[in-house]
């Protein structure tokens, strides 16, 4: 069970391919997410599905899957800006949602507002057909923790 | 008190009217006034770290943000249309692999305009949390069709 991941950080590292990182990674895989690095900027998509809707009524995404698309696009610029050969285990998120979230392709890309060697602040921000008008924003933090040392 | 018609539509509205829910396969356990109890069975494809088998934390966001805001309806008694502000979550521990997660959120004060929630989510012990959270939701963010248990009259 654990080859796919381990090999997927190695690829990674190799050659920045963080669409096998997502598909190492289940509930990334269940929420259908993409991530593109363009340049210096990676973002990560979350196509819009049946199954993310919360309230079928307006229709809206779900509070939940925002948080974790925000929460994994905070992973993987974790993974792209530290030397971290794990996933980084989050300490703790706050997500405040801004609009409501159409059932369209939502995008979130992170900035990492300071990392020290073993916390990382975080800064996630969503957006839909209009990157000024975000729709969501969290404020995370993550142990960061390497395989190189042991004990943790 | 609840009556039975109000919980039915909650039980109705996960089951059938909130596809996100459905596909997490929550189910609840305690419906009271202020308060809800939910649960998902351990399922592989809600894993984060495959390694150790362990749930994705957006997992236990997405429960914890649908018990609050049933919570929320509990303690309005109808069903309402709402929208989270805002969520706090405090990783405490790693879900155990293979056990269901619990959620157990309290609606902790209930104004005209907005609610505030907070909670627990477990895997067996509830003195043993996987995560805490603090969230707030407006309320009455859409009305609904009456069909929709949104408005009595």
């Amino acid at each position: 069970v654990s080859a796919p991941l381990a090999d997927a950080l190695r690829a990674l590292r190799a050659g920045g391919d963080y669409q096998r990182v997502l598909s190492a990674i289940p509930y990334a895989r269940f929420l259908g997410l993409t991530a593109t690095l363009q340049g210096d900027v990676l973002t990560t998509c979350m196509p819009p599905a049946k199954r993310l809707i919360g309230n079928p009524v307006l229709p809206a995404l779900h509070g939940g899957p925002i948080g974790a698309l925000l929460e994994t696009a905070a992973i993987l610029e974790l993974l792209r800006q530290t030397e971290t050969d794990r996933i980084p285990k989050p300490i703790n998120v706050t997500v405040q949602y801004l609009r409501s979230a159409k059932v369209v392709d939502t995008f979130a890309r992170a900035e990492i507002t300071r990392h020290g060697r073993r916390v990382a602040n975080v800064q996630v921000r969503a957006w839909q057909d209009d990157s000024a008008r975000p729709v969501a924003a969290a404020q995370t933090h993550f142990l960061l923790r390497s395989a190189a040392k042991s004990g943790e | 008190v609840l009556d039975r018609a109000f919980k039915a539509l909650v039980k109705k509205m996960i089951a059938g009217g909130s596809p996100h829910m459905r596909a997490l396969g929550m189910q609840i356990v305690t419906l009271e006034d202020q308060h809800c109890v939910a649960r998902i069975d351990y399922d592989p494809q809600l894993v984060g770290d495959a390694m150790a088998g362990v749930l994705h934390g957006g997992v236990v966001t997405s429960l914890l943000d649908s018990v609050g805001g049933i919570a929320v309806m509990a303690a309005v008694g109808m069903r309402q249309s709402l929208a989270t502000l805002d969520l706090r979550i405090d990783y405490l521990r790693a879900s155990t692999p293979h056990e269901p997660l619990l959620a157990d959120v309290a609606c902790t004060r209930l104004t005209r305009e907005v609610a505030f929630t907070s909670g627990r989510a477990y895997n067996g012990d509830r003195d043993d949390p996987v995560a805490t959270m603090a969230a707030t939701y407006m309320l009455g963010t859409k009305r609904l069709p009456h069909a929709l248990g949104g408005s009595k009259s």
